[in-house]
């Protein structure tokens, strides 16, 4: 029993280095698409308080808007187009009718205000989209489909190209995020709004703005993630699911830390699949990679509540 | 208003016409009024302090200034023309900076990124231009980078300017949030109790700090304080506020002499 949880997984990974390597590829495409969506999460936690519920609805509307578009007849780079003008519309719209009339609300019933989005937004997009699965439109926007083999070791490696789009894409999102973050005044602004509300209406930011602003980003994040989650998956509700791995990432992560939501982001999705393969698989049955995210995540939080990244809590008497 | 050619203070500066007048205003909390029918201005290029005791409704006054209170009757006028109702943001956009008695920083970003929000109320370029950093949001960065260096520079705070704001003691704090005021280059700037829980030496520093903003950089300071020495060290005139009422208003030889102040602070048998 101790020789199958602590060698064996060892030595299979030194033995299959090739296999290894597949497994840890495998992690690091999910885990960068977690690591996006906790973004969205932190990005609209840190401006406003506000854990936004809506995150993984938002990902299937996307999607299905892009899909419902295309489907119309129109060519699907236009459809892109549309579909994040469609984003920020409601950006707009939830800026204007859920949080604007909220303002200064205890922080449970702003979140309770998300999940009515979340129900709003199911409700409206099988109206208009219908509830049936749909097939992502991944040829039409030009994804490459093959896969490119490599034979480290001797062995065999097999990289699907659409992987390696989603995650060069997700990279250069989230480069491109913590840029704007960190180096313009916009960015300087969201981040401001989330230290002090006082004070930054003092140096001239606009609440509203910056709230349309960083829901705007949550629903360009929402339609990549969508795309590339459609592309495995189907465009279907259960899409929705993804965002609430994004969970566990957040309690490890720290709502706070952006550094935190990328890191804890490769990390679960490294880790479950290493954990999947190596030791769900042989001792559990399998289909570990349900839960494996939320038990680390409560791991950590018994020893670190402010989770890996997040601000140390200091109590003040 | 009486005179708007301004008058030249006891140090020989001319100071100019009125900047800010607030006529007739009222504040009411419910049945409460902080604040009732006080009229006063504020010239430029002068340091105006208002001054009472506790509860007087000194920072009510302020945040009237500053748009974080909408005041329930009076007129604010600003530049010559009448303020019609507005939030915080869009006065801070009109040239109004200030800084907040319980020190309102952003703890988690260094002082450089603290003082840059200052330049908020600069920023002019789209989001697009930002998102791709090009163009116009570069030029302005660098632009604004320039000036925020040099009110680094001036207020001495070089040394910390990687740091976290968090990590600060209060003093520190206190000038980092003076600091993002000006970055601004506020037409007006409101220090919310500059001094409150300073030690000397701080207090030293922090009065120099604010002659030196006032000479070097021309701006127009109102400040609120309840130490009276600083107060009379440093300002060209002083309003006196008690229980919401306005008991005094002239230079701080004046209401030094003036009875009623006198008895608001030293108190008197009813």
């Amino acid at each position: 029993m101790l020789n199958d949880i602590f060698i064996a997984p060892f030595a299979d990974m030194i033995s299959a280095p090739d296999f290894l390597m597949q497994v840890l590829w495998e992690g690091l495409v999910s885990g960068i698409l977690y690591a996006l969506i906790a973004l969205g999460f932190v990005l609209i936690f840190r401006s406003s308080r506000i854990f936004n519920f809506a995150q993984g609805i938002m990902v299937v509307f996307a999607a299905l808007t892009l899909v419902g578009l295309f489907a119309m007849g129109i060519p699907a780079w236009i459809s892109v187009g549309l579909t994040l003008g469609v984003m920020f519309v409601l950006a707009v719209a939830i800026e204007r009718v859920v949080l604007r009339p909220l303002v200064g609300q205890p922080d449970i019933i702003l979140f309770m205000a998300t999940i009515g989005i979340t129900l709003f937004l199911i409700g409206f997009g099988e109206t208009i989209f219908g509830g049936e699965n749909k097939v992502m439109i991944t040829e039409e926007l030009g994804i490459p489909t093959g896969d490119t083999v490599l034979e480290p070791f001797n062995g065999l490696l097999i990289l699907q190209h659409l992987d390696i789009t989603v995650v060069v894409v997700a990279t250069l999102l989230v480069l491109g995020l913590l840029a704007f973050l960190n180096y313009t005044q916009m960015g300087r602004a969201i981040r401001a709004l989330g230290d002090d509300h006082q004070a930054a209406l003092s140096v001239g930011i606009s609440l509203q703005t910056i709230w349309v602003l960083v829901w705007f980003i949550a629903g360009i994040i929402a339609l990549v993630t969508g795309i590339a989650w459609g592309a495995r998956a189907g465009v279907s509700f259960a899409l929705e699911v993804i965002a609430y791995k994004a969970l566990p990432v957040l309690m490890l992560g720290g709502l706070e830390s952006i550094t935190g939501a990328i890191v804890g982001g490769l990390m679960i999705g490294i880790l479950e699949k290493l954990f999947e393969i190596y030791w769900g698989q042989p001792l559990l049955g399998g289909n570990t990679e349900t839960w494996f995210a939320f038990v680390l995540a409560l791991v950590v939080l018994l020893f670190r509540p402010q989770g890996l990244f997040g601000e140390r809590i200091i109590e003040r008497v | 208003m009486k005179d708007t050619e301004g008058y030249v203070t006891a140090d020989g500066r001319q100071i100019g016409g009125t900047l800010m007048e607030m006529r007739n205003i009222t504040l009411r909390f419910g049945g409460v009024v902080a604040i009732q029918d006080i009229s006063f201005d504020i010239r430029e290029g002068e340091v105006r302090a208002i001054i009472g005791p506790n509860g007087a409704g000194k920072s009510s006054m302020l945040n009237v200034i500053s748009g974080f209170y909408t005041p329930s009757e009076g007129e604010v006028w600003y530049k010559g023309s009448k303020r019609p109702p507005m939030k915080p943001f869009e006065v801070a956009r009109q040239g109004v900076a200030r800084t907040f008695q319980n020190i309102a920083l952003f703890e988690g970003m260094t002082v450089l990124d603290n003082v840059m929000t200052g330049r908020l109320t600069h920023m002019n370029a789209g989001i697009t231009s930002q998102a791709l950093w090009w163009g116009k949001a570069r030029d302005e960065e660098m632009e604004n980078r320039e000036k925020v260096e040099r009110v680094i520079d001036f207020l001495e705070i070089q040394n910390i300017r990687k740091t976290p704001v968090g990590r600060l003691p209060y003093g520190l704090k206190k000038r980092v949030e003076l600091a993002r005021a000006l970055a601004a280059e506020p037409s007006l700037l409101l220090l919310d109790e500059p001094m409150a829980g300073m030690n000397v030496e701080e207090k030293e520093d922090m009065s120099r700090f604010i002659l030196d903003v006032n000479d070097e950089f021309g701006t127009t300071i109102c400040l609120i304080e309840h130490d009276m020495g600083v107060v009379m060290d440093l300002s060209d005139r002083v309003v006196v506020m008690d229980y919401g009422k306005k008991i005094g208003d002239g230079t701080p030889d004046e209401v030094r002499n003036n009875q009623d102040v006198i008895d608001a602070y030293l108190g008197v048998p009813h």
